[in-house]
């Protein structure tokens, strides 16, 4: 699967869509793929504020939880709810239909830290 | 990643490698957890048949004159009822009651005893067995000398049958006969771990990639699958089966882990018995029971269960059931609330969930 090169990504997995002051949050094709089948996504509320590195949610496999890290800082204003009813779907679009929750960015610069595609994809190894 | 290299491996890596399983460090050994996916294979389980290498899985053999004398005193269990090809299963006991290991005995014959046991266990089951042989029996720990093959599903016998001429359909359930699969030598027993019919095969591991290719080839047309440790424990908790360190550990009794029935009294005396009786005089204090989610959420292993706000007891195994679609688990609680239909709450990442304890298994096959 192809990473969007508007996409800017994190070492522990997420993705960033950011557009005019706001940024819609995923897990990437690389981090379903270690996951296996996804039975389950908790979210955070409607509201939420959230510093870079906090907790956004969870996301479990059939075997295991692994929390989701918010990418960057901001207040959540739209959550997936498609994930409630079928969170198989990030396995099959994580980069698209799939996306977790939106935020207004609190920090924009924070988005420059993050990696490209390029070299997010060279971090994870499958080029 | 470190560490990878002293993983023990069985005779079917290369095989799982081939087959881009994804592998884990199981209890030091180098074990597929998943194939295809979690999902999938737990339903062709189900649905079809699925294969699954289960060759980590430890042998110990008792043989001789008093070999079930020793059987006998080392196990909860009954082994005298036991008639040649016969498996049961059983509980390996400290003094003090608490599980060395889960096992089962197959009787091979009235003076050699046939142990399957936990991969983990092995060296300490053994050592356990050999500190209790006062008897004129020898105790031989012969797990190198097996892989373990198990066909599970309602197309295995179909499947396996393909590879060997023993009349499968004439072994019962829990039974076994010492036959061949694909000409080589092979104990076939009509056991499992999934829940549903199936068989498990223990042959030289020099022959196991061969037997292994050989039983995906004959499974094919059913739309047989690889299946990794991941649906194996999937399968095995919609079916209520322990798993050792989960709902049975050193720590917790047959009774207690809702195990009464592999624990005979009507026996003479053996390993554990004396403390188990005075459990029973003193009353059980918690049981294992069964439960499932009311409000969204998957409790996992040894997440706390409350009753009523206050702690009261843990989940031994928690998950996704994909048989029924529900998030299941079996949770240690006060004998007095380890009935179905009491309200409990799993703790989930701090936040109370509702959950209703309820009857077990969670899923039964139909029988042909």
């Amino acid at each position: 699967m192809s990473y969007p090169e508007t996409y800017k990504y994190t070492k522990e997995h997420e993705w960033v869509n950011a557009e005019d002051g706001s940024g819609t949050i995923g897990i990437t094709d690389h981090a379903q793929h270690e996951l296996g089948d996804i039975v389950f996504v908790d979210l955070p509320k409607v509201g939420t504020k959230l510093q870079k590195g906090d907790t956004l949610g969870s996301v479990e496999s059939v075997k295991a939880v692994s929390d989701i890290y918010c990418p960057v800082s901001g207040e959540v204003t739209a959550v997936n709810e498609l994930l409630t009813t079928s969170p198989e779907k990030l396995n099959s679009d994580p980069h698209g239909e799939a996306w977790l929750a939106k935020v207004t960015l609190t920090s924009p610069g924070e988005i420059n830290e993050l990696l490209s595609a390029a070299d997010y994809q060279k971090y994870v190894g499958d080029e | 990643m470190a560490a990878v290299n002293e993983l023990k491996r069985t005779a079917l890596f290369d095989t799982h490698s081939a087959l881009k399983s994804r592998m884990v460090d199981f209890g030091g050994w180098s074990m597929p957890v998943q194939y295809s996916g979690i999902l999938e294979e737990h339903m062709a389980v189900r649905n079809a048949v699925g294969l699954f290498d289960v060759s980590h899985m430890g042998e110990i053999e008792i043989r001789g004159p008093e070999a079930l004398q020793l059987v006998d005193y080392v196990s909860s269990n009954n082994p005298s009822k036991l008639r040649v090809g016969q498996a049961q299963y059983s509980g390996l006991l400290y003094e003090h009651g608490g599980f060395v290991d889960d096992i089962l005995v197959h009787k091979v014959s009235d003076t050699h005893f046939f142990l399957c046991v936990n991969a983990s266990n092995q060296e300490k089951d053994f050592e356990h067995i050999r500190s209790h042989n006062r008897f004129n029996a020898e105790v031989e720990f012969s797990s190198d000398r097996y892989a373990q093959i198990a066909v599970q599903g309602p197309r295995a016998l179909e499947t396996l049958q393909k590879l060997t001429r023993a009349r499968l359909s004439e072994v019962k359930y829990y039974w076994f006969v010492d036959d061949a699969v694909s000409g080589v030598p092979a104990r076939i027993a009509h056991t499992g771990y999934t829940g549903e019919d199936g068989f498990e095969i223990y042959i030289d591991p020099s022959e196991a990639a061969r037997i292994w290719n050989e039983l995906l080839s004959a499974g094919a047309e059913f739309g047989i699958k690889p299946c990794g440790l991941g649906a194996r424990n999937t399968l095995r908790l919609e079916a209520k089966m322990a798993l050792y360190g989960h709902e049975i550990t050193a720590s917790l009794n047959p009774l207690e882990a809702d195990l009464a029935w592999i624990v005979k009294f009507d026996k003479g005396d053996f390993v554990g018995r004396a403390a188990l009786e005075k459990t029973l005089q003193q009353g059980l204090t918690r049981k294992l029971v069964g439960f499932e989610m009311k409000e969204r959420g998957i409790a996992r292993d040894n997440y706390e269960v409350w009753l009523n706000g206050k702690p009261a007891g843990w989940v031994s195994s928690g998950g996704p059931s994909p048989t029924l679609g529900k998030n299941i688990g079996l949770c240690y609680l006060p004998i007095e609330k380890a009935v179905p239909g009491v309200s409990i709450q799993i703790l989930i990442r701090n936040a109370p969930a509702e959950a209703a304890t309820v009857p077990t298994p969670f899923y039964r096959r139909t029988r042909a």
